[in-house]
């Protein structure tokens, strides 16, 4: 590979591979990000040999590319420049792909996404519901670029912005990232350019920079699929954040739960090593920079930035208490600055435009845009960028398309475990930091599961709990044995044998839970049951008192049986029933035996004729 | 059965650990996750011998062992299974999945068949939310499940 010894050998760079891109006429990318679970690498196989075969590999050009974000169409198939977007594609659609749209210019209309509304067809990218009301800023060579590609990056303008920030000095950059009014993108929504400023302020020759790649929140994979996607966007807020703050060491903590994260980002950096992007005097300018990839070990607790540098330094990852922060003293004892994937994906962008512009999008307190993990009971599953201030009605009705299977919404679950439910009647606010904190969640990372009448709100604290009890490290007492309470007094709920007494246990429990845990693990820990409770209350009191389960969950209150009248004698249930609980011959009405039944819900999810009912 | 040491000194080979420094630690968890990729799990003696190489006291290489997830100390079946219990995955049925498997293999949650193999474990996200309720079986994932997709998939692994 070519090496870059200053600004102008890149830029010459970039001229060529332009050229080279402007060759060909178009260009079908194949998603290899989440939708390989649908089989995409063979598609894009397919797709590559179909077009070498026809012999257009001229003209066209067939790419890998990281998650689009509208995983509920996967495997998506997308042809530019026009912007066409296929979904659900398989690998029996690829002749056709080939030879209706590159060939003929005509469109596959199976494969096109309808309008909800009068099941009109709608061809191209833009015009689809889910990404009309985005701001894909961050996304929005997510899809397109091939993540494993440096050319491909430079192609669209990458490192531009490192270029233009190793023109000025640490300083101004720190100061251009103040006036973008960007927060920390992990959660807590402190001031980028503060905690820089904090760090480069900090007495020591040697500094550390940190990519907090350990997205551990369940139900969230903006991370994920931003470095799946474009880990090169990562990099160059880290070298720029580097630069800023004086550190000449990064460490990326991924965790380990996303291998091709992992695979990616060395990819990614093993690029940047060999062009002289990451090295001694990048670019000429005197400044160096290295980085290296650690790889997690299965902890949630990691994701706090204390506990994250106990597993850098290959101890148990626990937090320790602060201050000192570790601006002032963090890995090995030096001042360190930590920020969110995320948060260095939108560093280029405030170099590029200016701090001034950046800040015109977003919220006023906080600014920019902010990726969703938009997950749960709704229609159109996926990632979702929008500006910070956005209604929450909007990202899950407009872009979400309402609830699944036409049922009713009951709330939106924001923040993970950390988090809280936010019901019906707050869908109008606009989603930022403060104003979700105000409701009792929080935005966190930016997981969002909306759950509808079937989600019972008691068995999914339960289940929040029984995560965090599981995840913290024992180390502080109000979070070791709080949360274990907490989690024994839901189960005792669940299974029916609840007492008034219940909720004012858990809510004092709580209380000094948030007060005295060391960490945010804790201190955040009782968030699920305050917001349940103060929103849900009548649903706690209805499994106390009345010993039932109004969403048909918690297994100690409910029982299955088939109603007659609508059971055909398939055999179905009956077959399927892991404990021989279903008996009945062909054609004849089956019946469930209720000692043996273990309520499993298969027979619920197998009749075809809804005859299966819970009570 | 003697745990032939070779494998590890490979891995130790190719790293430059700086012993003594303040440093030398931040190689354990490395070397312990490459060890445990060769074993397939963390057996004593290479666990003894991953303290006296890398000088960090076997009472702390035990400690970060049983605190990440991720390490084993005792061998898991020839497919890994893992069942998601991420948010996405508990609203849209993650449960039923894992019940199925249970009741298939007749395992439960972090063991191994007699026949070694299958192991089941649960993890707490693998981030294909958008694909929920999901389980990976060895690398590849799959997504949008039924309980009456388990037995089909586990099929293809007997």
């Amino acid at each position: 590979m070519k090496k870059f010894f200053n600004s102008e050998d890149l830029e010459n760079y970039r001229k060529e591979v332009r050229e080279k891109a402007s060759r060909f006429s178009t260009l079908i990318t194949v998603c290899q990000g989440g939708c390989k679970a649908f089989g995409s690498e063979e598609i894009l196989e397919r797709l590559s040999s179909e077009v070498r075969e026809r012999r257009l590999n001229k003209k066209v050009l067939v790419k890998m590319a990281g998650c689009h974000g509208f995983c509920e169409r996967g495997p998506l198939v997308l042809i530019f420049p026009k912007g066409i977007f296929y979904g659900r594609v398989t690998v029996k659609d690829v002749p056709e792909i080939v030879e209706e749209t590159i060939v003929k210019n005509r469109l596959v209309d199976r494969l096109l996404v309808h309008s909800p509304k009068d099941k009109e067809k709608i061809p191209l990218i833009d015009q689809i519901p889910f990404y009309k009301r985005q701001m894909r800023l961050v996304l929005k060579h997510n899809g397109r670029i091939n993540p494993e590609s440096l050319d491909d990056y430079l192609e669209v303008g990458g490192y531009s912005a490192l270029a233009k920030a190793l023109n000025r000095k640490p300083g101004d950059i720190i100061n251009e990232v103040k006036i973008s009014g960007l927060r920390g993108r992990g959660g807590a929504g402190f001031p980028t350019g503060l905690k820089w400023e904090l760090t480069a302020r900090a007495i020591g020759d040697t500094k550390y920079i940190i990519c907090n790649a350990d997205e551990g929140d369940p139900g969230a994979f903006m991370d994920r699929s931003v470095l799946e996607g474009n880990p090169h966007s990562v990099l160059e807020g880290m070298i720029i954040g580097g630069y800023a703050i004086g550190a000449n060491e990064g460490y990326i903590y991924v965790r380990a739960e996303y291998p091709l994260a992992i695979e990616r980002l060395r990819i990614a950096v093993e690029k940047c090593e060999a062009t002289g992007i990451l090295g001694e005097n990048i670019l000429g300018s005197g400044f160096s920079f290295s980085v290296k990839i650690k790889e997690g070990a299965g902890a949630f607790v990691c994701g706090e930035e204390t506990a994250l540098i106990a597993s850098i330094e290959g101890k148990r990852g626990m937090p320790r208490p602060r201050p000192p922060f570790p601006a002032q003293s963090g890995l090995w004892g030096k001042p360190t600055c930590i920020n969110n994937v995320e948060t260095f994906a939108n560093i280029p962008l405030i170099i590029l435009d200016g701090g001034g512009e950046y800040s015109k999008v977003g919220a006023e307190k906080s600014k920019g845009t902010k990726i969703f993990s938009l997950t749960g009971k709704v229609n159109n599953t996926g990632l979702v960028e929008v500006p910070i201030g956005t209604k929450l009605r909007d990202v899950i009705f407009e872009i979400g398309g309402g609830v699944d299977k036409g049922r009713t919404f009951k709330a939106v679950q924001t923040g993970g475990p950390s988090g809280g439910c936010i019901p019906g009647e707050y869908l109008d606010l606009p989603i930022d930091y403060e104003t979700l904190a105000e409701v009792g969640s929080i935005m966190g990372s930016g997981g969002m599961i909306v759950l509808d009448d079937k989600t019972c709100m008691v068995e999914l604290t339960h289940y929040f709990l029984s995560f965090t009890q599981n995840e913290s490290c024992g180390k502080c007492t109000p979070c070791r044995i709080g949360t274990k309470r907490c989690l024994e007094i839901l189960e005792k709920i669940t299974r029916g044998e609840g007492e008034e007494k219940d909720l004012d246990d858990l809510l004092e429990l709580a209380k000094i839970i948030k007060d005295t845990s060391l960490c945010g693990l804790g201190q955040t820990a009782p968030n699920p049951i305050l917001s349940t409770i103060r929103y849900f209350k009548d649903e706690y009191e209805t499994h106390i008192k009345d010993k039932k389960c109004p969403a048909g969950v918690c297994k100690a209150l409910i029982k299955y049986y088939i109603d007659e009248a609508k059971c055909k004698g398939c055999t179905l249930c009956a077959k399927n029933c892991p404990v021989g609980a279903i008996a009945g011959e062909v054609k004849k009405k089956h019946m469930i035996s209720l000692d043996k039944c273990i309520k499993c819900g298969v027979c619920l999810e197998t009749c075809k004729f809804n005859a299966v009912v819970v009570e | 059965m003697r745990i032939n040491l070779k494998k590890l000194d490979n891995i130790l080979k190719d790293r430059k650990i700086e012993r003594g420094s303040k440093r030398a630690s931040s190689d354990l968890i490395p070397v312990l996750q490459e060890a445990q990729e060769a074993y397939g799990h963390l057996p004593h003696e290479v666990l003894k011998e991953v303290s006296l190489r890398l000088k960090v006291p076997l009472s702390q290489v035990y400690g970060v062992v049983t605190f990440y997830a991720q390490f084993r100390l005792s061998p898991s079946g020839k497919n890994l299974i893992k069942v998601c219990e991420g948010t996405a995955c508990h609203v849209r049925g993650g449960a039923a999945i894992k019940k199925r498997i249970e009741g298939l293999l007749n395992i439960k949650d972090g063991e191994t068949t007699t026949d070694y193999k299958f192991t089941l474990e649960t993890v707490a996200c693998v981030g294909s939310c958008a694909f929920s309720p999901v389980m990976v079986v060895n690398k590849q994932y799959y997504g949008k499940l039924t309980s009456n997709d388990v037995e089909d998939i586990l099929k293809r692994y007997k």
